[in-house]
């Protein structure tokens, strides 16, 4: 079972219900869930639409986009269903929150759903696991299954003539699947390839109907949204950034775990403080900010840095999925540039040919770099490389295996020219890795 | 002969198969997690599970294989009857994850994509499985063990060899 942790600074908005046995509806009613769906019906589609952009909440996926404004960006009249889909293909590394959310408190998921479903005008929603997940989607499909016993779910909910029926999906293992469009793809049953926008999902989206997609900590956030008033919930962030976000602090760190944090929390206090420091006293060497595809940041760029991402974006790296992944003075940055590009070349769905090719390459570029094969030339060519993939791809995968590169290229080129002249990488614990590709 | 009576699955799995494909306002929305849960119970996709899902959903074969494919958790050969998975992904790597990672493959003597010669373990490096903050972290079939060190490992391995050998006398 995964470990819970606290802390004084933190503040417990879409946590508040962890460790409390939520996973059971009438603990979560207790706890006052289902109270939001109640309020909305009475109050109806604009009004919380309404609130949901005084709220400010930003898309916890990793763009930021305002979810109040996607959802009012779904045409009211459609002769095709209009559909909910919920992003639960947590698979970017760094990013644990929605694991946590699916185990303690699967019923804000459902309700955040339902809520969803009445502002757009959508009779159906998705909730979308990946496959790894399949206790969480046990748990899930248990909540799914309570909700509809009680009749949250179903022709009539809560005794009125709305209709909502919710349908659990499993994914089988694809990182592309979170991108809103492959994720569209692999719930119609097929092969999850990006499609071309626009149309965008909220006209054209699954099985050609418009489509609202949500991350699952997005839709988890909407009943507290509710329930607080939006301007309660925008006054807890930052300036257009409302509300708090589950900040999953790994690697160096003394007390890894999910923290909930307001928008705008400092990242060096989030790191020394929150997280306890940098494991066994050693220094800090740089920071991922939000997850593996957000450019590394430096100890100097993060002492005064708000995490909102308004900021973040200002530093020159990006919010992302809120995954912070520290490391300390004893890590060989290639090294974590070449995990990081295996990953995406792994990852790449083959379809946009700057990503194949591009991922591809940079990953045999730097695998020979870090077996100290590596010539001068090589460090500008990865530079090169991960530049001609930016912004030519369908989907932003391309963009977020060349960002991360870049970025470590550019900060670090000193220790990319250390590995030089087939000088051994300095910080190789088992030796330089075997030079199998070149 | 029906649909049921032909099935390679067994009843309850393939009474789930019958609601499965009504679930969704498309039939073939139940592709992907069908070749999962088929996977659970057999082993890996066959021939015979191919041809089997393919004529459920209504598709062809190549069709149904187009998509397998594409999904890193669907498999066309038998894995161990538990198969280790390793992340090493960034989190996972710096906090120690190739070092449990060469502990599994001195203790089970195979590597990346192996199985053991008796058939009860096989082993995989694979990618995030979203317990980062609970590094190093593996899965064993679909049950998470975190907070790991090579230590923890001939523990883990004990645990499941104990759970086969009890199902075997069983």
């Amino acid at each position: 079972m995964p470990r819970l942790v606290s802390h004084p600074d933190e503040v417990k908005v879409v946590s508040k219900r962890f460790g409390q046995g939520a996973a059971d509806i009438e603990k979560y009613i207790e706890l006052g869930g289902y109270e939001a769906i109640r309020k909305c019906l009475a109050q109806g589609p604009e009004w919380l639409i309404e609130e949901m952009k005084a709220s400010n909440l930003r898309g916890r996926g990793g763009a930021g986009f305002p979810t109040g404004m996607k959802w009012s960006f779904v045409p009211k009249q459609s002769a095709k269903p209009k559909y909910v889909l919920i992003n639960g293909d947590e698979s970017e590394p760094g990013t644990c929150k929605d694991h946590l959310i699916f185990l303690h408190d699967p019923h804000s998921v459902i309700e955040g759903t339902i809520i969803a479903g009445l502002a757009i005008g959508s009779k159906m929603g998705f909730i979308y696991l990946r496959g790894e997940y399949r206790y969480l989607l046990e748990i899930m499909e248990k909540a799914v299954a309570d909700a509809y016993a009680k009749g949250f779910l179903g022709k009539n909910i809560f005794g009125t003539d709305t209709e909502f029926q919710i349908i659990t999906q499993s994914g089988a293992g694809a990182y592309e699947v979170g991108e809103e469009s492959a994720l569209m793809e692999s719930l119609e049953g097929k092969r999850g390839v990006p499609r071309i926008k626009p149309p965008f999902p909220a006209v054209v989206g699954l099985y050609g109907g418009p489509t609202v997609i949500n991350n699952a900590e997005t839709i988890a956030t909407v009943p507290h949204v509710i329930n607080m008033g939006g301007a309660a919930f925008a006054a807890v962030g930052s300036p257009r950034n409302g509300g708090t976000r589950l900040f999953g602090i790994s690697g160096h760190v003394e007390r890894p775990g999910v923290y909930e944090l307001p928008m705008g929390y400092n990242l060096k206090k989030m790191i020394y403080e929150v997280a306890g420091g940098v494991r066994g006293g050693r220094n800090l060497k740089a920071v991922v900010p939000g997850g593996s595809s957000t450019p590394v940041l430096l100890p100097e760029e993060i002492e005064t840095l708000g995490m909102d991402f308004d900021q973040v974006g200002k530093a020159g790296s990006m919010l992302g999925s809120g995954g912070v992944v520290v490391i300390d003075d004893q890590t060989c940055i290639v090294e974590f540039a070449l995990r990081t590009i295996s990953f995406y070349q792994h990852e790449s769905c083959g379809w946009c040919i700057p990503c194949r090719e591009g991922t591809d390459w940079l990953k045999k570029s730097l695998t020979r770099f870090h077996a100290g094969f590596g010539t001068a030339k090589d460090i500008d060519n990865i530079r090169y490389l991960a530049e001609n993939m930016m912004g030519r791809t369908f989907c932003p995968l391309g963009d977020a295996a060349a960002m991360p590169t870049l970025g470590f290229v550019k900060k670090f080129r000193k220790e990319f020219e250390d590995h030089l002249d087939g000088k051994p990488c300095p910080f190789a614990k088992h030796g330089a890795p075997e030079l199998t590709v070149v | 002969m029906t649909a049921e009576t032909m099935s390679i699955f067994s009843p309850k799995v393939s009474a789930r198969f019958d609601a499965l494909v009504e679930k969704y306002p498309v039939r073939r929305s139940a592709l992907v997690p069908m070749l999962l849960y088929a996977q659970d119970e057999i082993g890996y996709l066959s021939d015979a599970v191919i041809a089997e899902v393919a004529r459920r959903i209504g598709i062809t074969e190549l069709d149904v294989r187009n998509v397998a494919t594409y999904y890193s958790m669907l498999r066309f050969k038998p894995a161990g009857k538990y198969n280790v998975q390793v992340c090493t992904n960034i989190s996972c790597m710096l906090r120690g994850a190739y070092d449990v990672f060469e502990k599994f493959q001195d203790e089970l003597r195979v590597g990346h994509k192996g199985v053991t010669p008796d058939g009860v373990f096989s082993l995989e490096e694979v990618e995030c499985i979203g317990a980062c903050c609970w590094a190093p972290a593996i899965q064993v079939n679909y049950d998470f063990h975190d907070d790991l060190t090579p230590d923890s490992v001939p523990g883990i391995l004990a645990q499941y060899r104990q759970k086969s050998e009890g199902q075997k006398n069983a």
